[in-house]
């Protein structure tokens, strides 16, 4: 497996405050890495500087490298560029208040595609592959805000889909959903770990477990430990880790 | 720390395995002794202490899948059930077995057993070391005497051939015996596998300490 | 009706053990008992006074001191919201997405912005009246004029317009930007296709109450925008609104009952141009 992402030396301020502090570890080709690690560990902060939306937060620094295919993200990545191939989904469902059509179509519109039929082929594509076409292939031109939590972030999913990402990064995406909703989700994802190169910051342990083939431990902004999912489950090498996963922390 | 409520579970887990060793090495113990002039008396405790076993072995079991299932449990918690499950079978098939041979004791003339196949004290001996050291091994987590008393079985099997030649011979010439000698035979039969069994546990407490299984990592 | 009793009488007894409570609950039910009934006193009371003149001679198209119709009235008012709205919205939608979508919090140059809307919302509306006749009619040479006095309130409205606006915006949650830069699109791009579109009902509240403000608008227009009795001649040309009108008619005190009439018709068309807002708002709000 090609690395697809890497992390360098990254330290990441907020104003004073390190929220980040030398990190380094990279990320393959069609795998999904999960970032575990208690509230405010830096997981979700290091999952947002890889497609800088960070950039949105005043008085936030990074230093080190982050690449992308051997390019650095923040310097030699157009941004509207980087965030087309590097996807994301949030931790809350935020369908924009349009149409389910309209939705999908959001990025490929914003990225130049303005064809009917282009659009047409590339929606429909975009709900199959986030396994929610069956689900609302009838009632495209409805409001999007009509359906459920689950199925919401399955169009996000699909939302961020349709511009043909090569990362998806996924904040919590799960963390607002039932359980029936979750379980497939997770389906999803590991479909989706067939094409694309996918990183989730869970609070759910057992998700990690579940879906993620690597899996990295954070703890106040440093990565602890970083390792195949089944060893981090099983024979964690740091005692922090160890902890951690079983619950006995802090 | 958190989880004290699972902590206290797995402590009281941990608890009934002690238990249950120490109910397995009091079968065995009596079972045996049960064979030497005078200690007919004991064989009766030994099978009652193998009804205790069984009756552990059930709630263990038990517990342990609840624990599963209501805890999730990774890494050394995970570890440390599953060992349990497969530690808690070993154990149940040793309190049989010291069953059988005490069943056995009861049914011979005292003493005529060892004076038949004079090993059998010997191999009698080492397996209720092995048993015991076993479950010690499990109870302070002893890599390095778990370790020893796997090599032990050596002894043990090498003792079950010696008795098994001397047994064959006897039957070659006192054919009017065979009764003694194949219950003789069954008697060194099930030291063997209590030796056998010991060294399952000790196996189970390396895995439990290191994830490793007879060489091979399994988790 | 009957909910609404039962709803009172289940309440009461609830709280008859705890005195406080049952204060609290009697002091609100008491609070809004009265101000439904304000309303109704005066809507009652201008619909009594005013319906019995309602007469046909009142619609007639020229104005004359017998008839006192109040048709110009109508389309001069109709002419100034228009045009007011026109100014005021743009500039007030623009200020405001400026201040909460580009601006940087606790900037300067907001920090001032706001210290004018507020008090631009704060200065009586005669002040605007003044000015307006200073500025628009003798600085610039407007005279009395639909432009002078559109001009005037489309100012006055635009702390309104910039304030809903503002709240509007805000309370778009940051979830929709979010996913819209998430997807590579530019601020400009999440903004007019994002933010704004569910930023509409909010908007439109502002939009209605602007609109109530220049109907209802007399000190700010009468020295702007005239007080002839006829129908304006174009954009440079005056005339008075319904407000004005009824205002002067009560004034001279012949007309009294016409004034009344004059009143209900005004009520009628703030009711129907807040009938078509909201019908507008639900129209745009059905798109998304």
């Amino acid at each position: 497996m090609n690395t697809k992402i890497d992390v360098k030396n990254v330290d990441l301020f907020y104003g004073d405050f390190k929220a980040l502090k030398n990190i380094n570890m990279s990320f393959k080709e069609k795998e999904i890495t999960a970032l575990i690690g208690p509230s405010g560990c830096g997981k979700s902060t290091l999952l947002k500087s890889i497609n800088r939306m960070n950039d949105l937060v005043e008085g936030c620094r990074v230093t080190g490298s982050i690449t992308l295919d051997g390019k650095d993200v923040y310097k030699d990545v157009d941004v509207t560029e980087l965030r087309k191939r590097v996807g994301m989904v949030f931790q809350k469902p935020n369908p924009f208040p349009m149409s389910i059509y309209d939705n999908v179509a959001y990025g490929p519109r914003t990225h130049g595609i303005r064809k009917k039929s282009a659009l047409d082929e590339l929606v429909e594509q975009s709900l199959k592959g986030a396994a929610i076409w069956d689900e609302c292939k009838d009632r495209l031109k409805k409001s999007a805000l009509g359906l459920s939590g689950g199925q919401q972030q399955r169009l996000c999913i699909a939302r961020a889909l349709a511009v043909h990402p090569e990362v998806i990064l996924m904040d919590e995406p799960t963390s607002a959903l039932d359980p029936i909703s979750t379980l497939k989700i997770e389906d999803l994802m590991s479909e989706l770990k067939e094409q694309y190169t996918v990183i989730i910051v869970t609070h759910n342990m057992q998700q990690a477990a579940r879906i993620s083939d690597k899996t990295a431990f954070f703890l106040l902004g440093e990565l602890i430990e970083m390792g195949d999912t089944e060893e981090i489950f099983s024979n964690p090498k740091e005692q922090k880790t160890e902890e951690y996963i079983t619950g006995r922390f802090g | 720390m958190t989880r004290t409520s699972f902590d206290k579970e797995l402590n009281a887990l941990h608890g009934e395995l002690v238990k249950m060793g120490a109910l397995v090495e009091d079968a065995i113990a009596k079972s045996v002794k049960a064979l030497e002039p005078g200690g007919r008396y004991l064989a009766e405790e030994a099978i009652a202490a193998d009804r205790q076993v069984d009756d552990l072995e059930r709630s263990i079991e038990a517990r342990c899948l609840r624990l599963l299932l209501r805890q999730q449990p990774v890494a050394k918690d995970l570890r440390a059930i599953s060992t349990a499950i497969k530690m808690i079978t070993d154990m149940e098939r040793i309190g049989d077995q010291a069953a059988d041979i005490a069943d056995l004791a009861l049914r011979e003339e005292s003493g005529s057993i060892s004076e038949l196949a004079h090993h059998i004290p010997e191999m009698a001996r080492i397996a209720v070391v092995m048993v015991s050291e076993a479950v010690g091994s499990f109870v302070s987590v002893d890599l390095e005497n778990a370790r020893r008393i796997i090599a032990m079985d050596d002894k043990i099997d090498h003792l079950f051939e010696v008795v098994k030649t001397e047994l064959i011979g006897i039957l070659k010439e006192q054919s009017a015996r065979a009764d003694e000698v194949i219950n003789a035979m069954m008697i060194a039969k099930y030291l063997e596998r209590i030796g056998d069994h010991a060294v399952n546990i000790c196996e189970w407490v390396e895995f439990y300490e290191t994830g490793i299984h007879k060489q091979t990592r399994i988790l | 009706m009957k909910t609404a009793v039962n709803k009172f009488r289940d309440g009461f007894r609830a709280r008859l053990r705890h005195p406080f409570s049952l204060l609290a609950f009697l002091l609100v039910w008491a609070a809004m008992l009265l101000t439904v009934a304000i309303l109704a006193f005066i809507v009652i009371h201008i619909l009594v006074n005013g319906i019995p003149y309602l007469t046909p001679s009142l619609f007639e198209w020229e104005y004359t001191s017998d008839n006192c119709s109040v048709v110009f009235a109508i389309i001069n008012t109709l002419n100034i919201v228009g045009m007011a709205l026109l100014i005021g919205v743009p500039i007030g939608i623009f200020a405001a997405i400026y201040l909460v979508e580009y601006a940087k919090r606790g900037n300067r140059v907001v920090r001032i912005i706001r210290l004018t809307t507020e008090t631009l919302s704060g200065i009586p509306s005669i002040v605007y009246g003044l000015f307006g006749f200073i500025f628009f009619n003798n600085a610039l040479g407007w005279g009395y004029s639909m432009m002078s006095g559109s001009f005037t309130v489309g100012i006055m409205i635009l702390p309104l317009v910039i304030r809903s606006t503002e709240e509007a915006l805000k309370s778009v949650p940051d979830s929709f930007r979010e996913g819209s830069f998430g997807l590579g699109a530019g601020k400009l791009r999440t903004v007019f296709r994002v933010v704004l579109p569910s930023a509409i009902p909010g908007i439109l509240a502002g939009i209605i109450l602007a609109i109530g403000r220049v109907v209802g608008e007399t000190a700010a227009l009468i020295f702007t925008a005239g007080s002839i009795t006829k129908v304006a001649s174009g954009l440079f040309g005056a005339g008075r609104t319904l407000a004005i009108h009824m205002y002067l008619l009560s004034n001279e005190g012949l007309h009294v009952n016409e004034s009344y009439a004059t009143a209900v018709v005004l009520l009628v068309t703030v009711l129907l141009i807040n009938l078509l807002a909201s019908f507008v708002a639900k129209k745009l709000q059905k798109k998304f």
